[in-house]
């Protein structure tokens, strides 16, 4: 019996050296004279375990983490290749604990299959929901899509079904669908993993919102930061497309749809939607004003879907199961599941996907084991650049958009990076306004200079110069950025500032008392 | 081996004819630019304005606003390091401080040898590794003085 070997070809899990273990797995068992096939997968999103390996079981997979090159010679003496145990084996990893605990619907495939075959794909339900969603129509898909309850998990959560629906009702002309894969900030992680470890299921909820709305042309607009992302978007439409999935006739039915992997230029301002489509259309990357929406005067002045990779790659389980099944997990306005990505100074560091509602502290303190220093945790950006930090006086803000919102901060893309207690929140206030200040795409005032400004405001305080005075002109600017400026970047950049100076006064030596935390 | 061919303009509008004709082709004329010559001189301007009829201005415009694009080559390794809150919060000031000291060169700047360049980067999207660091197209991560050192050298070789 030839035995499978599985291991990850997520970036992840390359950059601590999944390549090398792969290579030395090969030359072992070709050196032992051992058949095993190995197979190249995704990401499970346990990061401090990679490069974990797999090996398929009459149990399930049994899992061996983290492996280094010295540790092959081992594992395959203890009989790793059989399943048995080994100090490294985590045991089955379906039933490893980390892993059960969530809910994985978005993330259902993602570590399993091989992101290069679309067979497997298929053979895991992949493009059951195209199918399904061929068969309802139009109409009955954006219904499905706005009954889950599914908001934009770019960071607006807007409601993505809303955003279909009034992209269907234009006039039948050229329509887009375009996917947001500007993934940049600081602390996510999700997209990259899904576009490295499950592309197709980005590429079916595309072709399905193409089908929803009537367009027939999609481009995912993927940051170039993200090489590795590029490359398996690129294998997986080309394949998709030889498999009669994109293109004219999709899967045999009557519709037509095909798309194109765009690399985006080391603009942060571009995953701003508006600032995405122009740079798409080959321009500079600025903000446009709104109205009028994307969704009526969009790309190439078209209707557009403009959607965030998780947004989209969530659709074909919405189709698969109802809506209503999704609808059913997270609460208040927050329906469905996050991926959640803890990141920063944590101990397990991944990506956990969990309905809506968990609280910041069980996701910092339980499932991200604390520090990875060890020290203890002072701090937590949750959102991005433009995120607030957050004491662990609010650690019982449950993960939902409205009850962030109601303490200052953001869920954003849903990445949480933890400081421990050696960071100074002045200096983090003054990078937030530093690199408001290198990203800014200058249209607006309040962004451009507000943001320059800051920085030397931040360097005042910090150099005890008019502390009390200063605070109050870093105040007064924050406002006039968050209500002056044209987009998130400069509107949001007063979160993380304005965070650190409430929750964290001490660190700019400020001789007001810290801030009660919110009710 | 050198990675890059020095500028030329024939080969340039072969390669400018060769995606001229996708919808909004400005930025991937100027990413297979550069990934021929290294850069995006500025003799590369008027050639790319003229195929895609849009003003000089308007190619100037989008070539200086991405920080991707450079003017000259940058030198024969790129170091990116992640210099944003997820490596921050993991040490990664003190890897970035450490690097250049090594290379004896500020971030943004490329060795008097032009083996190296050392950039920093606003995340790779490896947080959960963080700090995380890029050497050409090869991603590191859970880096240390130890890891960044070896990383280092591997560039400077």
């Amino acid at each position: 019996m030839s035995a499978r070997i599985y291991i990850s070809r997520d970036s992840g899990a390359l950059c601590v050296g999944a390549e090398d273990v792969a290579t030395a797995f090969r030359k072992a068992l070709e050196k032992r004279g051992l058949k095993a096939e190995i197979v190249r997968t995704g990401s499970r999103g346990m990061y401090w375990l990679e490069p974990l390996v797999e090996v398929a079981a009459p149990e399930g997979r049994i899992g061996y983490g983290p492996v280094r090159t010295r540790d092959v010679d081992g594992l395959i003496d203890a009989g790793m290749l059989e399943g048995k145990s080994h100090p490294l084996s985590i045991g089955p990893v379906e039933d490893y604990p980390w892993l059960r605990s969530q809910t994985r619907l978005t993330f259902k495939n993602c570590g399993i299959i091989d992101p290069r075959s679309l067979e497997d794909y298929q053979a895991h339900g992949g493009y059951d929901g195209l199918k399904k969603a061929i068969a309802a129509g139009p109409k009955a898909i954006v219904e499905e899509v706005i009954t889950s309850g599914l908001r934009g998990r770019g960071g607006a959560g807007f409601p993505t079904g809303i955003k279909w629906r009034t992209v269907a009702e234009t006039p039948p002309q050229q329509k887009y669908i375009v996917c947001n894969a500007d993934e940049g900030d600081s602390g996510t992680f999700a997209d990259r993993m899904i576009m490295e470890g499950d592309p197709f299921v980005l590429i079916e909820g595309m072709t399905i919102a193409g089908i929803a709305v009537g367009a027939t042309y999609g481009y995912i607009y993927i940051r170039s930061e993200y090489p590795d992302a590029i490359t398996a978007m690129e294998i997986a439409v080309a394949k998709a497309r030889e498999g009669g999935m994109l293109g004219r006739g999709i899967a045999g039915s009557q519709y037509k749809f095909d798309m194109e992997v765009r690399a985006g230029a080391g603009a942060y301002v571009c995953g701003e939607e508006t600032s995405l489509l122009d740079s798409l259309e080959g321009k500079r990357g600025e903000v446009r004003a709104k109205p009028p929406l994307p969704a009526h005067v969009g790309l190439f002045g078209q209707p557009t879907v403009i959607n965030n990779v998780l947004s989209l790659a969530t659709v074909p389980i919405i189709m698969v199961q109802g809506g209503p099944f999704y609808r059913d997990f997270g609460m208040g306005k927050s329906r469905g599941t996050m991926p959640i990505q803890l990141a920063g100074n944590i101990k397990h560091g991944g990506l956990y996907e969990t309905a809506f509602g968990v609280t910041l502290g069980a996701l910092v303190d339980e499932i991200g084991g604390g520090t990875r220093s060890g020290r203890p945790v002072r701090a937590v950006q949750v959102g991005g650049p433009l995120g607030a930090y957050f004491p662990r006086e609010l650690f019982d803000t449950p993960f939902d958009y409205e009850a962030f919102a109601a303490r200052d901060g953001l869920i954003g893309h849903g990445g949480v990076v933890v400081f421990d207690d050696t960071v100074n929140m002045a200096r983090q206030a003054r990078f937030a306004m530093e690199f408001c200040a290198i990203e800014s795409c200058g249209k607006c005032t309040p962004c451009r200079i507000g943001s320059a400004r800051g920085v030397e405001l931040v360097d005042k305080i910090m150099a005890g110069e008019a502390v009390d005075e200063n605070l109050i002109v870093l105040e007064d600017l924050c406002n006039t950025m968050k209500f002056g400026s044209l987009c998130a970047l400069g509107g949001f950049t007063p979160y993380p500032v304005m965070s650190a100076l409430n929750h964290f006064p001490e660190d700019f030596g400020a001789k007001r008392r810290r801030l009660e935390a919110a009710e | 081996m050198p990675r890059h061919e020095p500028w030329n303009a024939e080969r340039a509008s072969e390669i400018i004819a060769r995606y001229r004709h996708l919808k909004g082709a400005t930025l991937p004329i100027l990413h297979a630019l550069q990934e021929r010559f290294g850069c995006v001189p500025e003799a590369a301007v008027p050639l790319v304005a003229e195929a895609l009829n849009l003003s000089r201005a308007e190619i100037h415009g989008t070539v200086t606003f991405y920080h991707d694009f450079r003017k000259e080559p940058a030198g024969r390794r790129v170091l990116k390091l992640c210099r944003a809150e997820s490596c921050q919060a993991a040490g990664g000031d003190a890897l970035a401080a450490r690097a250049e000291s090594l290379l004896g060169v500020p971030m943004g700047e490329t060795t008097a040898d032009r083996r190296v360049t050392l950039e920093p980067v606003y995340c790779l999207g490896l947080c959960h590794s963080s700090p995380a660091a890029i050497l050409d197209n090869h991603v590191h991560g859970m880096l240390d003085a130890a890891k960044l050192d070896a990383l280092v050298k591997e560039a400077q070789s």
